[in-house]
């Protein structure tokens, strides 16, 4: 199959009300009070994600029976400024360690709050999982459809 | 086949997001599906239709039963599922904050 195509990373912004420190915080050790608890990968339902505070450290989700699950780790941890998040979570919702995709988050003063910038990259990697999942990879409706529903993507 | 757009259309209807998240943990028949959401039978499957419209998910015979599940392609799904988990994931992180400054102030 082709893989010239990459999906587009996603991006996010948002404008938070708090300065760039306690906008950090939040994200991070505070993750518990914002994640949607709908967003879960153990049959359990959802505690709190939590983000080990340190490079190299382990993002999992802590189920209410005290299992936990990974989500991926913590590639890049600058506060207050920048936290890099590794996502492990393929397209089945399943954690590979072998998975390997960036979530960068940019924390900027902007006037008396911060603004927060997101992306999501290396998405075409979930792509070569999925692939490796498939039996067949050219049928009809298939990748080529595929490839051209993200090729439109990056042009929009 | 899908475009982009009707892909993400596709999952910003709340219902309909439930619908494809109850399809995250398998394969599943259309009756199942509408038990465990607070909708109709006939609601669900519209969902459904528009959900597989957009190439988010598939559905087989097995028997008289229609099973529906998520395009094992997964990767357009999955794009378009992360677009939209982190757009929520976002709004909720910013209304904490607001939430909590509001609080410190009372």
């Amino acid at each position: 199959m082709s893989t010239q195509i990459q999906p587009a990373p996603v991006r996010k912004s948002v404008f938070v009300n708090a300065p760039q420190a306690r906008a950090f915080d939040v994200f991070t050790s505070g993750m518990g009070r914002w994640w949607p608890k709908t967003h879960k990968i153990g049959p359990a339902d959802l505690d709190r994600p939590i983000i080990e505070p340190r490079a190299g450290g382990r993002w999992y989700e802590l189920d209410v029976d005290g299992s936990e699950c990974e989500i991926g780790k913590v590639a890049a941890w600058e506060p207050p400024a920048r936290l890099v998040l590794i996502w492990q979570l393929t397209p089945e919702f399943t954690y590979d360690p072998d998975l390997i995709t960036e979530v960068e988050v940019l924390f900027t003063p902007d006037g008396t709050g911060t603004r927060v910038d997101l992306e999501h990259r290396d998405l075409e990697r979930l792509g070569d999982k999925a692939d490796a999942m498939r039996e067949t990879v050219s049928g009809p409706g298939g990748w080529p459809a595929l490839l051209q529903l993200f090729a439109d993507e990056a042009q929009s | 086949m899908a475009n982009a757009n009707r892909v993400f259309a596709a999952l910003t209807d709340p219902t309909r997001r439930a619908v494809f998240e109850r399809l995250r943990q398998g394969p599943c028949p259309v009756g199942e599906i509408a038990r465990g959401l607070p909708v109709s039978r006939p609601a669900v499957s519209q969902h459904l239709k528009v959900l597989k419209e957009a190439g988010l998910v598939d559905d087989r015979s097995e028997g008289t039963r229609r099973i529906y599940q998520i395009d094992p392609k997964g990767l357009g799904a999955m794009r378009a599922w992360l677009d939209q988990f982190w757009d929520s994931a976002l709004t909720a992180f910013a209304e904490e904050i607001e939430h909590a400054a509001k609080e410190e102030k009372e």
